[in-house]
């Protein structure tokens, strides 16, 4: 006889409101339903009602975790309807926020794992590394979160001294491969609590269209800083890292590679920083009639933003937003079925969802 | 009795324990909540701890800016909370709904709903002023249990922005001149 086990939306085991029924059969799941909305704050409509300027830090407050990633995707595609190009400086400068912002939220994710995992420990040293993060992140644009880095045509702030920020990245990145990654991978806790739980087939991973580090783990080497470079990717050399298993081993494989993967980017890009203006210093903008699009490599995988304009006018016509956490949420479906009560937190958190982002 | 009910006070001011509810936030907030209570900023040698079950907490922690579908829950949810008992509004967001302002879909700020002791604005604010925050909380809520009628007329302001930073002052000097 199965029976339904309702939690949420407001309950202290998420750290988000969304609704989440999971019907079982003893301790097995048999099948879930997920209800999110409970974060709508209608952004997207209000888009429409702030101008060129307001827009920007209105959409920075979509999400506190990928923030910047944000309002890089929205000045991209702001500026290819005004047909600016940001200077080379301002593009190391995207980069290096980019790949600082997703040290931050991947170690974040494997404290909040660790936290699920019953793993208390590991949780606490991983937000002591994290604060190590939000210290370059800090130096860099003076607060922890909403960053207000882009803007159309460049940047708001120049990274004044590469060599100090450098060191703080070299730190970084020993504290990484000795303490973050061994605790990941060799850890018995981490790894029977791991194994074999919430397998998702390549061939369920495509027919799902899940993106970012969970299309990766399922042995899909995507990834839109490969396939379409944007900013000063094109400019760096780095790997895809892929795990062909599809449980929540290889996500939590794939998250500690790509962690090594962005200290590699930010010690290129700090090295090879090329020296001039930070943006177009353009305070009007020329927008023409029309759609643009733009896509970017979040932490969490492909965000897409559509923002179209009319010639003339202040405000967009339409911004709409595409998060990673709407394409790789349906694909928590076949992950939780057959899987164990006890283990259903875990495998929902292993595609590191963001309803706010989600909601909007 | 007095006795008793001055040790209660000692102990609800040492040991303030929070339950943390988001009303649409954007999680910005709710992550400084954590870090403000891991080893960095470690406000769990304050006896400050987050609780799962509002029936256990002292101080109910509201980040976000109150969604039309949270109305409810936060209501509840204070009414769940045993008294004495204090709110903190942490972030911008649930003190004036911030850059969401004019959204239809949003009920807020906070205390139309339910009465708020401390704002701790910012967007988000520090883990340092989280913790002022909570440990101004934890006074209100000391003094609230000596006198159970006595509720802090005025909310308090706490953190960088709290009206005597540097910004509000020339602020303040533009608006008198």
């Amino acid at each position: 006889m199965s029976y339904k086990i309702p939690m949420g939306p407001y309950h202290p085991a998420l750290e988000e409101p969304y609704k989440l029924d999971l019907i079982c059969e003893g301790e097995t799941v048999c099948d879930s339903k997920l209800r999110i909305g409970f974060n709508f704050r209608g952004i997207e409509h209000l888009a429409e009602t702030r101008n060129y300027i307001q827009v920007v830090a209105l959409m920075e407050r979509v999400c506190g975790i990928c923030s910047n990633i944000h309002t890089l995707t929205l000045c991209q595609a702001m500026e290819g309807l005004t047909g600016l190009t940001p200077p080379p400086r301002a593009k190391y400068i995207r980069v290096i926020m980019a790949e600082l912002e997703r040290l931050h939220s991947h170690v974040l994710w494997a404290g909040i794992a660790a936290k699920l995992m019953g793993f208390k420990t590991m949780f606490m040293t991983c937000f002591e590394i994290r604060e190590k993060v939000m210290d370059v992140l800090c130096a860099i644009s003076g607060n922890r979160v909403n960053y207000a880095m882009n803007r159309i045509g460049g940047v708001n702030r120049d990274i004044s001294d590469p060599q100090a920020i450098l060191k703080m990245v070299e730190a970084l990145e020993l504290e990484m491969a000795h303490t973050v990654i061994p605790i990941f991978t060799t850890s018995r806790t981490a790894i029977s609590r791991c194994a074999n739980i919430g397998v998702l087939t390549t061939e369920k991973a495509v027919s799902c269209g899940v993106v970012g580090p969970t299309a990766r783990a399922a042995g899909l080497p995507q990834d839109i800083r490969r396939a379409a470079p944007y900013a000063a990717y094109e400019e760096m050399e780095f790997d895809v890292p892929v795990q062909p298993a599809g449980d929540v081993t290889a996500r939590l494989l794939v998250r500690a590679l790509e962690i090594m993967e962005s200290c590699k980017i930010l010690r290129q890009a700090l090295a090879k920083l090329p020296p001039g203006e930070i943006n177009t210093g353009d305070d009007k903008f020329p927008f023409t009639t029309g759609t643009a699009t733009s896509r970017v490599e979040a932490p969490r995988g492909e965000v897409m933003y559509s923002v179209s304009w009319k010639e003339g006018s202040r405000t967009p016509s339409r911004v709409h937003v595409r998060t990673p956490t709407f394409a790789n949420m349906p694909a928590i479906r076949w992950m939780v079925m057959g899987a164990r009560l006890a283990d259903t937190p875990l495998i929902q958190a292993s595609i590191d969802p963001c309803y706010s982002c989600t909601d909007r | 009795m007095k006795l008793w009910n001055r040790l209660m006070c000692y102990c609800r001011r040492r040991s303030p324990w929070l339950f943390h509810m988001n009303s649409g936030s954007c999680n910005g907030c709710d992550i400084e909540i954590i870090a403000s209570l891991t080893p960095r900023y470690d406000a769990e040698q304050l006896g400050v701890r987050l609780e799962g079950s509002p029936r256990h907490a002292d101080i109910l922690c509201v980040t976000g800016p109150v969604t039309h579908n949270a109305v409810e829950a936060i209501k509840t949810v204070y009414g769940q909370v045993y008294g004495p008992k204090a709110v903190i509004a942490i972030g911008s967001c649930p003190a004036t709904t911030n850059v969401f302002i004019d959204s239809r879909t949003l009920a807020g700020p906070l205390n139309l709903h339910i009465p708020v002791d401390v704002f701790v604005p910012g967007c988000p604010p520090r883990p340092d002023a989280i913790i002022l925050g909570v440990a101004k909380a934890a006074a209100i809520l000391a003094a609230r249990g000596n006198k159970p009628a006595a509720v802090a007329s005025e909310p308090e302001v706490v953190g960088e922005c709290a009206g005597n930073c540097t910004c509000c002052e020339s602020n303040a000097k533009e608006v008198q001149a």
